[in-house]
């Protein structure tokens, strides 16, 4: 065969269709190999995702419990006068409670030796937990009182194996020697694991005490949050997507509103927290880390995503609905407030839920605007201040934990995402529901 | 010539029959497409498919080069043969089989690349070429069989979808031809072109006849009376009538196809 | 609270107008709705509007206006003698409106009186004293200017409030008269009604607007205040990062590039990992997938992009960082310091914008009409050719429209690299260095105790706004790119 044969006569293997020929087989191999590359993007992406999954769930668990250990403790009238009465209260009543402690190791034959400072490392300030449950209930007074006092953060990592024996250096948090007391009041049954509800209810504390963390408060400023941004990104959003969908005609301010929406979209969200620094709290004085300024920079951001959901609802109304209503006499204000909207409602609210999940886990704003960097220590006193009021978000809150130097904080940060998931799952559980259900076909 | 080939079906040497349909089947998902086709399409022939819309012509037309393998839901059944090959059979690759069966689309469809390159590609993937030369030869006797080599050999190197609606149909011909197929089936290849492209795509395909068998779908009795020697009529998914151009149009055997030809139907 | 109270009350004379104005209108025509204009509603609804609208929109502007030009007069108050050397007017207003701050938490608190608040001291010691007991700030000494312009402020301010809430009630009643006055049968209230509520939808789309505007200028404002403490070539060409901790201004290194380095360096790492995973994830979707396998791969994978950032900035932190650390740090290959580098964001940031190129990706290659890959396929072409060299190369607009929108996701996303970048400023080449971003930047300069006015705080500001510029260039060119792309096969 020359170089100036026909194109015809060119080879093209066997003729027959039914045996495969060399090139097809090679043709072959490469699609195979390509598929197989699409396959494996797939599964890197579905790996990272059960990668993120367990190392959240793994991670976080031990944040939901807490390690405390279960006296029975009884104060006679006597001891409690006489521990009153003393210079130092409190240390009068950890000096009981170390006696009764030792009077029920031995009794079951665990010999233990602990003292003063042992215990308070161990299970903190105990003197003053009795003193203040005995003055604010006297009539408890001469009979056995059980008490279920937390461990500290150190000896609950160390039972849930964060802390080793091999590890700790003794230091005024923790000695090796405080472990084999530990040992010893497991080995005598008086220690034991219990759901930490103080973790889903509590508030934060401070850099030092990551066992008392809890992320109860940060959850109520993120529902003052939430509220805000539904309380205005959902009735100026479809006021806003009202306009552009049903009255507004092509024009240059128009066009403006659609390309700024389209850009607001995508601009940073740390810009938003900007924005926030400068116009609501640099200008108009609102106070700093409140859920409302939270609030005000989260509906901003929302804005363009409940827009752009909103005005697919509305566009997905058929004009039949329109012609129908124009042509009993309403007029076009009355026929989108009357009929277009509440046809169009499920949608919006499921584009407004996935907004809402959107805000909610969103950080970058919430550190300019000063929701971290400060311990978030209580919840708010009424429903107004809670508004106003310094608290911290449920997001800002897990950084808060993360950007400690205490390991034992990390236990908490993980946990304070499972809890964020947990309602994410629930808002787009919901947007599903919401499509599913009212999901209508024209 | 035209006689010859168009002669009766009992004289004609097996060698010339091209495809060989028997009691083909196509469904989409519960919706029996296709019913009972058997038909022989002859070599270095134009047969034409004719047919109300819906009637499954154009289904029938893709289960010759097994393109419905690309749609999901569609099944087809019974016995096509290639040279008495069966297509369907499970050794073959219809990769291969489309090297062999060319087609030409209903609406030109040129990739958004060079008009070079649209004519190269099948070459270039089954590998017909060795080396520039072969290649660019390759290319303008394609272009020069779909006739419009000389409205584009100044310019190869612009955009294939650039070009007007005509010339983009004569693109894809070339294209199709430029991987030698021994059929080539052509479906409805003038319903987006005006009346003179029409003129010179039809012109086309009667050049086309002398290398392959060529089958077209075709909507409109005048194209099918000008372009084909045999012509199949379908209705309903059923093979109504097969036979010479002629005897179809003056003397259809059928109620349904007179009254289709006459315009009653369709 | 004392707008609140103002809210309230103009709400409360709106509702009586809705009331009066309704019945007016009923009773013009002796009961008889049908010869009335418009439903009875909407005479209400039409005193109650002008009520309502008028008195906000005063009030709104009447705090706008306030601040600016109580700032303007305090800060003309204050001699050029009382301004320190190396300080500005700036920093003495800041100074003023913290005092101003001090003497109404200490009033309030009870640590003097108002009259005490409101007359000149002399005794300056005792008035700081009082201001910090109340738990007020005070940072540098009380000087007697200061001090008298604090006073002055705090007067105004009390006067202007005063004066607006007055102007905003008679406003309110003036409106409630005029719809009133109106409420008769004939009257066209419904138009008047929808009128003033496509005015509010309106308003409502204008937002928008108003949002850009606020960014722009809340950072073009800070940004030129800042180049007016910091010469911006040095900003801009500089290519030292080193702030100074004081927060006073003085020795600051504040030079951009190696923050823009660093921003681009993490991106890069970041889309070197998103991009062919999205892409290929993408392809195998729309080309390859079976209906059933779609169905769940694709919601699978787009959870990966409703998971707040926060996480996999923890996940950066905790578990990426210290795995990478375990390969690559002294006891493995020791190229690695520490858990935090360029490669620990770039990947966990990659992770995160998988579903973000996929889905986009996705929608594009579906774009491609079907027509063309019927082309191939009756060519003989495989599936994998036919996406290769027809599908991609056609799609190759849409892609890059998607990629750039990615790109400017990963440059302005913050919290992954607060947490997994690291916080040194670097030029370098090692991807398993710490180097740190511009939103990082952000963030530090912002979150940390510098002064407001300081050019350590204000260079936040045209960190943001050479932010905002980057990403905003990168989604209008995305943006369009991507329009054309649809344009062309619509």
């Amino acid at each position: 065969m020359t170089d100036t044969s026909l194109p015809q006569n060119a080879p093209r293997g066997s003729n027959s269709i039914l045996a495969t020929d060399a090139r097809t087989k090679k043709r072959n191999a490469a699609e195979k190999r390509f598929r197989a590359l699409g396959m494996g993007a797939i599964g890197i992406g579905l790996f990272f995702l059960i990668v993120l999954f367990t190392t959240i769930i793994r991670s976080g668990a031990p944040a939901f419990t807490r390690t405390v250990v279960d006296v029975q403790f009884t104060l006679t009238q006597a001891q409690y006068d006489e521990a009153e009465g003393t210079l130092f209260k409190t240390a009068a009543y950890a000096d009981l409670f170390i006696a009764q402690l030792g009077e029920i190791l031995a009794e079951q034959d665990v010999a233990a030796d602990f003292d003063a400072e042992s215990i308070e490392r161990t299970l903190g300030k105990v003197g003053g937990t009795l003193r203040e449950f005995y003055r604010a209930n006297e009539d408890q007074l001469d009979q056995p009182v059980n008490f279920s006092l937390a461990t500290s953060s150190r000896v609950d990592g160390y039972l849930k194996g964060r802390v080793t024996l091999e590890g700790i250096e003794d230091s005024r948090f923790l000695m090796a020697s405080d472990l084999d007391l530990v040992d010893e009041l497991q080995a005598a049954g008086v220690i034991k694991s219990e759901f930490n509800w103080p973790f889903i209810t509590g508030a934060d504390s401070g850099v030092d005490n990551p066992g008392g963390a809890g992320i109860g408060a940060s959850v109520v400023g993120s529902f003052f949050m939430m509220l805000v941004v539904l309380a205005l990104a959902l009735p100026i959003g479809v006021a806003a997507s009202i306009y552009l969908e049903e009255f507004a005609v092509q024009n240059r301010f128009t066009d403006l509103i659609e390309v700024n929406i389209s850009n607001l979209a995508a601009v940073p969200s740390i810009v938003f927290g900007i924005l926030g620094l400068a116009v609501f709290i640099q200008f108009a004085g609102l106070p700093q880390s409140a859920p409302l300024v939270g609030g005000l920079v989260l509906t901003l951001m929302t804005l363009p995503t409940i827009i752009i959901s909103t005005r697919a609802a509305l566009k997905a109304v058929p004009p039949s609905i329109r012609e129908a209503a124009l042509g009993v006499g309403a007029s076009k204000m009355q026929t989108v407030f009357h009929h277009v909207l509440p046809l169009a409602m499920p949608g919006i609210l499921t584009g407004t839920i996935i907004g809402l999940a959107q805000a909610l886990g969103e950080t970058a704003p919430l550190l300019l605007i000063g929701m971290v960097g400060f311990v978030a220590r209580g919840y708010p006193d009424g429903f107004l201040t809670g508004f106003t009021e310094a608290n911290s978000a449920m997001p800002a809150q897990i950084y808060t934990w993360a950007a400690r130097a205490d390991a034992a904080f990390y236990d908490k940060a993980w946990g304070g995402i499972i809890i964020l998931l947990i309602f994410l799952m629930f808002m787009n559980i919901l947007a599903v529901i919401l499509r599913r259900r009212f999901e209508r076909r024209w | 010539m035209m006689k010859d080939n168009a002669d009766e079906r009992i004289g004609v040497d097996a060698m010339d029959i091209k495809f060989a349909a028997k009691d083909v089947q196509v469904y989409y998902a519960d919706n029996h497409a296709i019913k009972d086709v058997s038909v022989d399409i002859l070599d270095k022939t134009v047969t034409a498919f004719i047919g109300p819309s819906g009637c499954g012509k154009s289904t029938f037309l893709r289960s010759l080069n097994r393109m419905n393998d690309t749609i999901p839901i569609c099944r087809v059944e019974g016995d096509i043969r290639l040279d008495g090959q069966d297509i369907n059979a499970p050794e073959v690759d219809p990769v291969q089989l489309r090297a062999k069966v060319g087609m030409v689309f209903q609406k030109p469809n040129p990739f958004p690349k060079s008009i070079y390159d649209n004519v190269a590609y099948g070459p270039r993937i089954h590998g017909l070429a060795r080396g520039k030369a072969e290649l660019d030869e390759i290319v303008e006797k394609s272009l020069r069989r779909a006739a419009i080599w000389d409205e584009v050999k100044d310019r190869l190197d612009a955009a294939g979808t650039g070009l007007s609606g005509g010339q983009q149909q004569r693109l894809c011909i070339a294209r199709a031809v430029a991987t030698e197929p021994e059929v080539l089936l052509m479906d409805e290849p003038c319903s987006a072109l005006d009346p003179i492209a029409t003129a010179q795509v039809e012109e086309l395909i009667d050049e086309l006849r002398q290398s392959y068998s060529v089958i077209i779908v075709t909507h409109s009795m005048q194209q099918a009376a000008r372009v084909s020697q045999k012509t199949a009529f379908f209705h309903l998914g059923n093979l109504v009538e097969y036979g010479d151009t002629t005897d179809i149009f003056t003397n259809p055997r059928d109620t349904r196809t007179e009254s289709y030809i006459t315009g009653r139907i369709g | 609270m004392p707008i609140l109270w103002l809210f309230l009350i103009v709400l409360a004379i709106a509702a009586a107008g809705y009331v009066i104005g309704r019945s007016r209108a009923v009773a013009s025509v002796g009961g008889d709705h049908r010869k009335m204009h418009s439903l009875a509603s909407f005479y209400g609804s039409n005193v109650a509007i002008k009520v309502f609208v008028p008195a906000f929109l005063f009030t709104i502007a009447w705090l706008l206006v306030q601040p600016i030009v109580v700032n303007a007069t305090v800060s003309d108050m204050i001699p050029e003698a009382a301004i320190a050397d190396n300080s500005s007017r700036g920093l003495v207003m800041a100074e003023v409106r913290r005092i101003a701050d001090g003497l109404d938490s200490a009033v309030a608190a009870g640590g003097m009186s108002a009259d005490f608040a409101r007359t000149p001291q002399t005794d300056l010691d005792d008035v700081t004293q009082r201001i910090k007991d109340a738990g007020g700030v005070v940072t540098s000494d009380i000087t007697a200017p200061v001090l008298n312009a604090a006073q002055r402020y705090r007067a105004m301010n009390g006067t202007g409030n005063f004066i607006m809430s007055g102007l905003a009630i008679l406003i309110a009643l003036g409106g409630a008269w005029w719809g009133i006055r109106e409420s008769h049968a004939d009257f066209r209230a419904r138009n008047t009604v929808e009128t003033s509520i496509r005015a509010l939808l309106i308003g409502a789309a204008s937002i928008a607007i108003l949002t850009t505007l606020g960014i722009v200028l809340s950072l073009i404002f800070n940004t030129i205040e800042f180049f007016r403490l910091y010469p911006a070539a040095d900003f801009f060409f500089g290519t030292n990062w080193a702030p100074s901790f004081s927060g006073r201004g003085g020795s600051s290194d504040l030079g951009v590039l190696p923050l823009l380095w660093g921003t681009f360096y993490i991106s890069i790492v970041a889309l070197a990992v998103a991009v062919p995973i999205g892409l290929f994830a993408a392809i195998y979707l729309s080309e390859y997938a079976s209906k059933r396998v779609r169905s769940v791969a694709k919601p699978l994978l787009e959870v990966l992009a409703g998971i707040p950032t926060i996480v996999y900035g923890l996940f950066a932190l905790l578990t990426v960082g210290p795995l990478l650390l375990e390969i690559f740090g002294k006891d493995g290959l020791g190229w690695m310091q520490a858990g935090t580098a360029v490669m620990t964001a770039g990947l966990v940031m990659g992770i995160m914008l998988i579903p973000f190129v996929s889905s986009l990706s996705d929608d594009i290659i579906n774009a491609v009409p079907q027509a063309l890959r019927d082309g191939s396929y009756g060519l003989g072409a495989t599936q994998s050719e036919t996406i290769k060299q027809v599908v991609l190369p056609a799609a190759l607009p849409g892609i890059v429209g998607a990629i750039l929108l990615a790109a400017s996701r990963a440059i302005g996303e913050t919290m992954i690299v607060v947490l997994g970048a690291g916080a040194a400023a670097r030029l370098s080449l090692n991807p398993f260095e710490a180097m740190t971003t511009v939103t990082a930047k952000i963030v530090s300069q912002l979150t940390g105790d510098a002064d407001f006015a300081s050019p350590e705080a204000l260079v936040a500001f045209a960190l943001g706004m050479t932010l905002f510029v980057i990403t905003l260039a990168l989604n209008v060119l995305a943006l369009y790119i991507v329009r054309k792309y649809r344009e062309q096969y619509e």
